[in-house]
């Protein structure tokens, strides 16, 4: 009997120490030095919340750099990918049906064949974003002139992998698409 | 591979051997109650918790007192887990009006999270309120990891005492764990997950207008503080449904790095611990070691088959489920720990996995998660294979075995076998009675030898306290959430328990003086022996099923065949 007050008692103070008063220690500590991040790291465009930079959205239209596919259209609620198997015929024909999608016959950047594991990824290769500059231009009724411009674009935005080791080079695509706007 | 990921394995193997006796020597030294650097702000806060919860601190328990707290602080916190969801209905810090989570979701999350398996069958965003989160889940994110270090730290006192009955006392051992250890460092990880982008914030969903006027939820909440534990507690239960790939939990390969170190930062460093326990810290070295080579191993097998091409989808480089800041060794490293550990955190989706990859997952959990394994659970589980290997040991020569100065009896060898058969035979079982329910077989997802794999990793990770999922299967039905609720219940409990028991045996016996005769456990030839015993067993218990299931799809993905 006495294991069973003890357990109860327990479970509560433990609750109130790790399930109160830590998230909420973290909250205020993370808030105070990290406002931004905190808080989904949001952007705004004139007063208006218009995403997340960390949070992958959908581009459809041409004059855009597209998203990598996503299994959930990048809707967030909830996250996820496919779990499609490595020997998947779905997969396989996906896979197909997106080399065909991509016209030109080149080799199409394999990020772009494949849906990310959360569905949000915010990121493409440079690669997937060089290949899409063709689309671009032609889209927005753009000469070969400014293909340069573009270019230079996603190679200021590209990320070097983190602390030169860490992770893969990667360019976030809303960023990207907000820059390339600007470009007029 | 390129050179930056040679660069970042080696940083992170450096970074274990270097953290390991830090962080090995401060727990031996808050287990044993002695003071450390954080007893002047923590040592109020252990004295009041033992104030309010009643707890005599100097009680030293047998080892049947300690199972019995053990096993009512469990169950009575599976309670309290299973009324939070069944409830959060009611309940505030609920913006989206979320309803109580249905009975088999909440029994079989409840099981879970207090097993420390963290197997979820629900999306977060879409099921839990802030508050399930925080007063159900991150609490027993902390509380099973400190029951797991208490059971291993209680089966190093057995060891280490000669002739007692006492095995310590579960409750200091919890709250020591908790107080000192635990949120300390989740502490300082969650705030430093922050600055790389994390979120930890209480306000509600933020509706988004998408520069192309589409529309978009973006869920918010208290990530940080609850990932932070989940991997340091090897828990992996994720804030999001996608888990350590959703962008707001693990957002840049600098904290992917720092998620995959939280794991495995703990059970490393408890072989230090037990090294010093026991009085041999050659021999914690040698089982840190032991499991060293075993991961490089599995690390390297995953390796060449994630960075070879998939002749079914007819690509060099297969990204369906990774995510492009972590890339291929990113994704594969953070599986084989997640895996090694029993973590189950994941950053990229592992039935997508090559199929050699995926059967390399699989067999870190199906060897009992020992490859540095769960908080206190790897060290508890690593320690039941170095009892048998030193009976084999002394089989072969024909004396009777000791370890560390005990002699291995029929009682102790009797309750080891236990340990390591009862998740063995669940995984199988559990399996074998699934593959032929039609039940069951609607849930899959894929179909062929993946379609096996999907239900034989729901047994596996559930049974090893994992909680990483071959996720095609659909786990949320009534079936899978009781079937996987005994499997998580049995495979924790029916090795803890016998593992204090070995533990009270042990603390009973004499001390034996080491004689020439004795098998030496501090020697190189000891890890590869335990290395050895581990595959044997881990081998002929699971090898039919690794067969039907990667195996035979590793060969028909080489000849392009799908399903």
């Amino acid at each position: 009997m006495k294991s069973i007050f003890i357990s109860l008692r327990l479970l509560l103070v433990m609750t109130v120490l790790t399930g109160i008063v830590y998230p909420i220690a973290v909250t205020l500590i993370g808030q105070a030095i990290f406002p931004r991040e905190s808080s989904g790291s949001l952007i705004e465009q004139n007063g208006k919340v218009i995403g997340s930079s960390l949070i992958g959205q959908k581009f459809a239209q041409d004059k855009y750099f597209w998203s990598r596919p996503s299994a959930n259209d990048y809707n967030p609620l909830p996250s996820g990918g496919s779990n499609l198997a490595p020997t998947s015929k779905k997969l396989s024909d996906s896979v197909r049906e997106l080399s065909a999608k991509y016209t030109g016959g080149v080799t199409v950047p394999p990020d772009m064949l494949f849906s990310s594991a959360s569905g949000l990824d915010p990121h493409i290769s440079p690669e997937s974003a060089i290949f899409q500059i063709d689309r671009i231009l032609k889209a927005r009724g753009w000469d070969e002139t400014r293909r340069d411009s573009i270019a230079a674009l996603v190679r200021k935005y590209t990320a070097p992998r983190q602390m030169g080791f860490l992770g893969e080079k990667r360019v976030n695509v809303l960023a990207l698409n907000m820059a390339l706007d600007g470009l007029g | 591979m390129q050179t930056p990921d040679f660069v970042q394995l080696s940083l992170f193997i450096l970074a274990l051997v270097i953290f390991t006796p830090i962080l090995g020597r401060f727990m031996a030294k808050v287990f044993d109650g002695q003071r450390t650097l954080l007893h002047p702000i923590l040592g109020p806060v252990e004295s009041a918790i033992y104030r309010i919860s009643g707890v005599d601190r100097s009680e030293d328990m047998s080892w049947k007192r300690y199972a019995v707290s053990l096993m009512w602080f469990n169950i009575l916190g599976i309670a309290v887990v299973f009324l939070f969801l069944r409830l959060q209905g009611f309940l505030p810090l609920n913006s989206s009006s979320l309803p109580g989570v249905g009975w088999h979701s909440a029994l079989n999350t409840a099981v879970s999270f207090v097993t420390n398996t963290n197997w979820q069958g629900y999306a977060g965003e879409t099921t839990m309120s802030y508050l399930s989160q925080m007063l159900a889940l991150s609490v027993q994110n902390f509380l099973s990891a400190a029951v797991g270090m208490a059971v291993a730290i209680a089966f190093a006192r057995g060891i280490s005492r000669a002739s007692s009955e006492g095995i310590g006392n579960f409750w200091t051992d919890v709250i020591r764990a908790t107080t000192y250890i635990l949120l300390p460092l989740s502490l300082l990880f969650a705030v430093v997950l922050i600055g790389e982008g994390v979120i930890q914030s209480f306000s509600p969903y933020v509706q988004v207008t998408t520069i192309e006027g589409g529309s978009q939820t973006l869920p918010m909440g208290p990530a940080a503080s609850q990932v932070a534990i989940k991997q340091l507690g090897t828990n992996g239960g994720g804030f999001f449904n996608a888990n350590s790939a959703h962008p707001f939990e693990n957002p840049t390969p600098l904290s992917n790095f720092l998620e995959i170190l939280a794991i495995f930062l703990i059970p490393a460093a408890l072989t230090f611990t037990f090294g010093s326990i026991v009085r041999s810290r050659k021999h914690g070295w040698i089982i840190f070691g032991s499991m060293l080579m075993m991961f490089l191993a599995v690390l390297t097998v995953s390796l060449v088959a994630e960075f070879s091409s998939n002749p079914t989808l007819a690509q060099s480089t297969v990204m369906e489920g990774k995510e492009v800041r972590f890339g291929t060794f990113g994704s594969t490293l953070f599986a084989m720990v997640t895996t090694a550990a029993s973590c189950g955190a994941v950053n990229a989706l592992h039935s997508s996995l090559s199929p050699l990859t995926g059967a390399m997952t699989l067999l870190n959990m199906m060897v009992g998660e020992v490859i540095f394994g769960g908080v206190g659970a790897g060290l508890y589980g690593m320690l039941l294979f170095v009892i048998m290997t030193v009976f084999l040991a002394g089989l072969m020569v024909g004396r009777t075995p000791e370890y560390l100065g005990k002699r291995i009896e029929a009682r102790e060898m009797t309750l080891v076998i236990l340990a390591i058969l009862a998740p063995s035979a669940m995984i199988l079982i559990g399996t074998g009675i699934s593959v032929v329910s039609p039940v069951a077989l609607s849930s899959l997802a894929n179909t062929g030898p993946h379609g096996f794999s999907e239900v034989l990793y729901a047994f596996t990770s559930a049974s090893a306290n994992n909680g990483s999922a071959f996720a095609g299967l659909n786990a949320n039905t009534t079936y899978y959430n009781l079937m996987l609720s005994i499997a998580m219940f049995v495979g924790r409990f029916a090795v803890i328990i016998p593992a204090l028991g070995i533990a009270g045996s042990l603390a009973r016996k004499k001390y034996t003086p080491p004689s020439p005769g004795t098998f030496k456990v501090d020697t190189v030839l000891f890890g590869v022996l335990l290395i050895g015993i581990i595959l044997i067993v881990g081998g002929l218990t699971f090898f039919p099923a690794l067969v039907l299931g990667p195996v035979v799809e590793h060969l028909l993905m080489l000849q392009g065949r799908s399903f």
